[in-house]
């Protein structure tokens, strides 16, 4: 499986002034695959995006996407490299100043010389790929949340990259939107030949369509597998987290010492 | 909005603009009376040339004909030395006179020509022969002051 | 120790200051040295130049009339004590040309579009549009930045050209067709005064530098936002606060260095 790894994470260690947030992370990609990182919030996921798209540098250990170690390229390659990536942002980020026709033509506009008519078959294609032919001289702010992420997805695969990332791709939708966006992400992996990456918290269903899971707490990875081994792993975290339980190693109380005692209650 | 519109609104706005640049040049500036190409040069030398700045305007019978465009001191006779530049449509004869006079009692100081007679012009970097220095208000204070007490000394005796 | 503690604070806003000026120097330095796509690809700056030129343009047309029809009024009555109304319209054309016009202009600028300009980047960054560029491999600096960065630095001079020749107007309109001073002397004692070089190209270089400061102040304060709403709205005030400020404080210094004595 490794020969064939796209992105290969190597105890990937960071921290934030002196704070850590990733401890010694181990992670492969391979080609072709969907695969989920989940975990809570503020568990340090979008933090591993940020170290695979070269905008954060590890403090040890080192991130390769497609051979070459990314904190070791200079701007220039950076930016060679990114090309060949696509990244769905949380809400989308789509550029509210322009329409969605420009906003899914700009990397097109921006990276390429093609001619206009060329770029508006592409767009057409793109959008249609989506599902959102006909949408596109709406501005974003016109566009309800689910439309938006479609639209942002159609821009992400503009340029068809070998890699797509997706931050929390379903936060803020509704059920109909969800699984639209679920299938959206799988078929488009598929059919690019690409490799994907979700982050999310949205077990149900990322479980639905993902090939490999990495299950991360606090920094670390505790647990590792397909659908299938995450619904029968017997990890409390993991259960808690799959099941949504209220109460579990992740207590429901936050630790804030004797309330007893502060209440003057004498056990 | 579409590109075409963007384009004419961006167009109008730099036109517009740089009209405005040219109404202030002409129409409230100097800028077409005094055209730096067609003009040539002239110095005098001063005794003294009280207030009178560069850029200070040069009028023979009251009319403009050019600016002074330099001021500075001659360390071999300590006059002051005066460049002048002149409208190239005046010429004047040889031995015009440059004085150094007060618009209105306390306006500006500027140059004032007066031509002679000399059937020969003043060509580009020559010199005015015949000047005359600014009159230094104090000076004439001073003056006035001093022959007075001369005069209050001598009733006294 | 609350004496400490206080200098601590002074201390501590002072390290601040500096960092954030050596930022935005940096900041000021990127946007010039990847402003080449701005040049090639002109149509960026145009786009620009309609949300902060054009669209500025009623404030300062209105604002420019009013002030020069304050300046002939006024003009005209500290003038008439000296009998010298004659010289009312070198009065309102050496104060417009020389100061109000580009100081004045600058100030609505930089609370018209410079604001504006804050809280749109500001903005783009809360909403990692900023970030989605630098994901999608180009550059922000280049393709956000620097369009509005010389948009402002080309509307500027035309706005403050324009204040000024909308004052000049003002003031005639009030002086010559209100209160009937003559016009002939009102305009050629003007036009004897008011020097092209001296007074009006000087005038186009402070606005040309007002230009360049009220702009990378609102492109920096966006660009540095805290990207929260709270952020972005602190941000906008703080560009109109500092590029009030640095307008007020860069005019004396020109004006030092142009006007001085001769």
């Amino acid at each position: 499986m490794s020969s064939q790894a796209l992105v290969e994470i190597s105890d990937v260690n960071f921290a934030y002034d002196s704070r850590p947030i990733l401890k010694g992370i181990n992670m492969t990609f391979p080609k072709g695959k969907l695969i989920a990182i989940m975990g809570l919030s503020g568990c340090g996921k979008t933090t591993i995006l940020r170290h695979i798209g070269g905008v954060l540098r590890p403090t040890r250990g080192y991130v390769k996407v497609d051979g070459q170690v990314m904190h070791e390229l200079d701007h220039d390659n950076l930016y060679r490299m990114r090309r060949k990536m696509g990244m769905l942002f949380q809400f989308g980020a789509l550029f509210t100043d322009m329409t969605v026709y420009d906003n899914v033509a700009f990397q097109m506009r921006e990276h390429t010389q093609l001619p206009e008519e060329i770029i508006h078959d592409m767009v057409m294609m793109k959008l249609h790929a989506v599902g959102l032919y006909g949408t596109q001289n709406l501005m974003p702010a016109e566009l309800s949340g689910g439309m938006a992420r479609r639209v942002a997805l159609a821009r992400t695969i503009a340029l068809d990259p070998m890699l797509i990332m997706y931050d929390e791709p379903f936060a803020g939708l509704d059920p109909i939107s969800l699984t639209v966006v679920g299938q959206l992400i799988r078929r488009l992996n598929d059919a690019l030949g690409a490799t994907s990456i979700v982050v999310t918290h949205d077990v149900q269903e990322s479980l639905k369509i993902v090939d490999y899971i990495y299950f991360v707490s606090d920094g670390a990875i505790i647990a590792e597998g397909t659908a299938d081994d995450i619904r029968a792993s017997g990890e409390a975290f993991v259960h808690q987290f799959v099941h949504g339980e209220m109460d579990g190693p992740i207590p429901f109380h936050y630790p804030g010492g004797n309330y007893k005692q502060d209440l003057g209650v004498r056990a | 909005m579409e590109r075409t519109t963007l384009d004419l609104w961006v167009g109008a706005f730099v036109v517009a603009g740089i009209g405005a640049l040219v109404v202030l040049a002409m129409k409230v500036g100097n800028l077409s009376t005094y055209n730096v190409s067609e003009s040539y040069q002239l110095q005098a030398y001063f005794d003294n040339i009280g207030g009178l700045k560069s850029q200070a305007s040069i009028k023979s019978a009251g009319v403009l004909v050019g600016r002074v465009t330099e001021v500075r001191l001659d360390t071999d006779s300590y006059k002051a030395r005066v460049t002048m530049n002149i409208d190239k449509r005046y010429q004047f004869p040889k031995d015009t006179f440059a004085n150094i006079l007060t618009s209105g009692l306390l306006g500006e100081q500027y140059i004032g020509l007066m031509p002679g007679g000399d059937t020969e012009t003043l060509k580009n970097g020559e010199i005015i022969k015949k000047t005359q220095s600014a009159m230094v208000l104090e000076d004439l204070i001073g003056k006035f002051i001093y022959s007075k007490a001369e005069g209050s000394n001598e009733g006294s005796k | 120790m609350p004496v400490a503690r206080s200098l601590r604070n002074i201390g501590h806003r002072v390290v601040n200051a500096v960092w954030r000026a050596g930022f935005a120097a940096r900041f000021f330095a990127m946007t010039l040295l990847y402003s080449g796509t701005s040049f090639r690809r002109f149509h960026l700056v145009v786009r620009e130049m309609f949300s902060s030129g054009v669209m500025s343009l009623i404030i300062i047309l209105v604002s420019g009339m009013f002030v020069g029809m304050v300046l002939g009024l006024q003009g005209y009555e500290t003038l008439k004590r000296y009998g010298s109304e004659s010289a009312l319209g070198t009065l309102v054309a050496l104060s417009l040309v020389r100061e109000l016009g580009p100081v004045l202009a600058a100030l609505l600028f930089a609370s018209r579009a410079g604001s504006a300009m804050t809280a749109e980047i500001g903005l783009m960054k809360a909403t990692e549009q900023i970030s989605a560029m630098e994901m999608m491999a180009v550059n922000p600096i280049a393709r956000v930045v620097a369009p509005r960065f010389w948009a402002g630095v080309i509307s500027m001079p035309l706005l403050s050209a324009m204040f000024s020749a909308m004052g000049v107007f003002g003031g005639y309109v009030v002086g010559v067709v209100l209160i009937g001073v003559d016009e002939g002397s009102f305009w050629s004692q003007m036009q004897s005064a008011v020097d092209f070089q001296h007074d009006v190209l000087n005038g186009v270089i402070k606005s040309f530098v007002f230009g360049v400061a009220v702009t990378v102040i609102a492109l920096f304060e966006g660009y540095d936002a805290p990207p929260t709403a709270e952020g972005v709205s602190g941000a906008t005030t703080r560009t109109v606060v500092q590029s009030s400020l640095a307008i007020l404080i860069l005019d004396f210094i020109l004006t030092a260095f142009m006007f001085r004595g001769d």
